[in-house]
C-alpha cells in the first residue's frame, strides 16, 4: 500500500548554483534564476543574489523560504550596524555575521548555501563560502548548490589555487582579469545546465571592481 | 461508600494544569480544494478556481468558494485545506479593518498583502503548525499588476502566470505557450478555460463547476460560477477495452 496522505515537511529544496570568483581589484558573482521543486519549474527568473552592503553580495540557495528569511534577518542587521556605526559594513565583517547568524539556528538550520563575496578593506577581491549551519572560509572562488558538484572540480583544475598549509599564507586570489573571469564563469553555468536540471534559464552575474558595481545576463537553457 | 479520590481523578479541562496534548496542529488536511490558477491581461488579473472540496478521495462539498476580494485592490485565490483557508480570510479581514482605521487615506496594496501572507505562512511553519494551503495573490494598484503565490512553507514568487497543485503539471505549459502581456479579458478567459478543461478531464478531484475573477484598477468581480462544455462520447471511451484486449 502506497502511502495516500499529505504529510508535512518544513523544507524544501528549490535548488540553483551560485558561483564567485575572486581577483586581485575585483570580485565575480553570479547565480542562474530558475527556481524549482522536484521536477517543476516554479520559475524561470527568480534572483538569487542580494547585495547586502556597499561592497558585500550574497548568493544563495537551497530552501528560497529560508534564504528570504536570512537575507531579512542580515538586511536588519546591516540596518542597525548603519545607525550604530555611520558606515557600511565591510565584507568580512559581513561574513562573520553571516556565520553567526547560520549557526544561531544549529538546531533548526536555514537550508540554505552561500557563497558571499565583495571587496574587502583594502579593496581587494574576496569570496567566503559557507555550509548551512555556519562553518565558513575564505577563499579565491567558490560554488555552491545544486550544481556545485560539477562545477567546483572544474574551477580547481583551472584556477589551481595555493594551498592553505603553505606557510607564510599565500594570496588565494585568482590571476585571471576581470573579463577572463566572467568568461569563465559564463563557461561554467553553461556546462552546469547541460547536466544539472535545477539549473537554468538565465544567469544573472554581478562584478564589484573600484568603480563600483555592475550587473549583466546571460540566457541558459530552459529545458 | 463510594468516594473519588482526588488524586486518581484524571485531570480534564483543567485550568491549572493544562495537558500538553490539548496543543492541535494540522499534520494532515481534511477537506481541501484543487487548483488555482491565476494570469496578467492587459487590464489586471485574472484568476479562476473550481468549486470542489474534497474529503479525502470523497468530493464532498461541490459549492466552495475558494477566490475572495481582499482589500481595494486585490484578489486572493487558495487550495488546500479549506478551514484553513477561511481562518486567513480572517486574519486578511483584520488587517484590513486595522489598516482603515488609521483613516490616513493609505490602503494596503496586492505586493502588502502577499508580503503578510509570506511572513504568516513561514512563521506556521517554523512553528511546526502549518496552514495547510498554496495560495495566489492579484492585484493592481497605481497602475501596477502583481501576481504572485507562497505555499505552505513560505517558499513565495512572482510571476506572470501562477498556479497551484496540478496546476503547475498541467495548466503552466499550456500558459507557457499562449500568454502574452497584451492579452485581452475574452483572450485570457479563453487560455483560462482552456487550462481547467484539461485539469477536469485529468484531476480527480476537480468538479465542473467554477469561477472566473478578474481585477482591474478601478474594478473587482467575482463572477457567478458556471461549467464547461465537455466531450465524452469519443470512441476510446465508448468502448474502452476495445483498444486494451484483456486475456479473458
Amino acid at each position: 500500500m502506497t502511502i495516500q496522505q499529505a504529510s508535512f515537511s518544513p523544507y524544501d529544496n528549490n535548488g540553483g548554483t551560485c558561483v564567485a570568483v575572486a581577483g586581485a581589484d575585483y570580485c565575480v558573482i553570479a547565480a542562474d534564476t530558475r527556481m524549482s521543486t522536484g521536477y517543476n519549474v516554479l520559475t524561470r527568473d527568480y534572483s538569487k543574489i542580494r547585495q547586502l552592503a556597499d561592497k558585500s553580495v550574497l548568493a544563495s540557495s537551497g530552501f528560497q523560504a529560508d534564504v528570504r528569511a536570512l537575507q531579512k534577518v542580515l538586511e536588519a542587521r546591516h540596518l542597525t550596524y548603519q545607525h550604530q556605526h555611520n558606515k557600511q559594513m565591510s565584507c568580512p565583517a559581513m561574513a562573520q555575521l553571516l556565520s553567526n547568524t547560520l549557526y544561531y539556528k544549529r538546531f533548526f538550520p536555514y537550508y540554505a548555501f552561500n557563497v558571499l563575496a565583495g571587496l574587502d578593506q583594502e579593496g581587494k577581491g574576496c569570496v567566503f563560502t559557507y555550509d548551512a549551519v555556519g562553518s565558513y572560509e575564505r577563499t579565491g572562488y567558490s560554488a555552491q548548490g545544486s550544481g556545485s558538484t560539477l562545477i567546483m572540480p572544474f574551477l580547481d583544475n583551472q584556477l589551481k589555487s595555493p594551498s592553505p598549509l603553505l606557510l607564510p599564507a599565500q594570496d588565494a586570489v585568482t590571476p585571471l582579469s576581470e573579463s577572463e573571469a566572467v568568461d569563465l564563469v559564463k563557461t561554467c553555468f553553461a556546462s552546469a545546465t547541460e547536466r544539472d536540471i535545477y539549473t537554468g534559464d538565465k544567469l544573472e552575474i554581478l562584478v564589484l571592481n573600484a568603480q563600483g558595481i555592475r550587473r549583466e545576463y546571460m540566457e541558459l537553457r530552459k529545458d | 461508600m463510594m468516594m473519588e479520590s482526588p488524586a486518581s481523578a484524571p485531570v480534564e479541562n483543567s485550568l491549572l494544569a493544562s495537558p500538553d496534548s490539548a496543543i492541535q496542529r494540522t499534520k494532515t488536511p481534511y477537506v481541501t480544494g484543487t487548483s488555482v490558477i491565476g494570469l496578467k491581461y492587459k487590464d489586471g488579473i485574472l484568476m479562476v478556481a473550481d468549486m470542489g472540496g474534497s474529503y479525502g478521495s470523497t468530493i464532498r462539498y461541490k459549492s466552495v468558494q475558494r477566490i475572495e476580494k481582499v482589500g481595494k485592490h486585490s484578489l486572493i485565490g487558495a487550495s488546500g485545506e479549506i478551514s484553513d483557508f477561511q481562518e486567513i480570510l480572517r486574519y486578511l479581514d483584520d488587517l484590513v479593518l486595522n489598516d482603515n482605521m488609521w483613516d490616513d487615506g493609505n490602503s494596503l496594496g496586492p505586493k502588502d498583502i502577499h508580503n503578510y501572507l509570506v511572513r504568516v505562512m513561514y512563521n506556521r511553519r517554523n512553528k511546526f503548525n502549518p496552514l495547510w494551503n498554496n495560495l495566489i495573490l492579484g492585484g493592481v494598484k497605481n497602475g501596477q499588476k502583481y501576481l504572485g503565490t507562497v505555499n505552505m512553507i513560505g517558499v513565495h514568487y512572482e510571476d506572470n502566470h501562477v498556479a497551484t497543485g496540478f496546476g503547475n503539471h498541467l495548466a503552466r505549459p499550456i500558459l507557457r505557450d499562449e500568454w502574452r502581456e497584451d492579452l485581452s479579458f475574452e483572450e485570457g478567459v479563453k487560455i483560462l478555460e482552456k487550462c481547467m478543461r484539461v485539469l477536469l478531464y485529468r484531476d480527480r478531484s476537480a468538479v465542473n463547476k467554477l469561477q472566473i475573477a478578474k481585477i482591474t484598477e478601478d474594478d473587482v468581480q467575482i463572477y457567478p460560477p458556471y461549467a464547461l462544455k465537455t466531450v465524452w462520447n469519443l470512441a476510446a471511451f465508448q468502448n474502452p477495452s476495445a483498444s486494451a484486449p484483456g486475456s479473458w
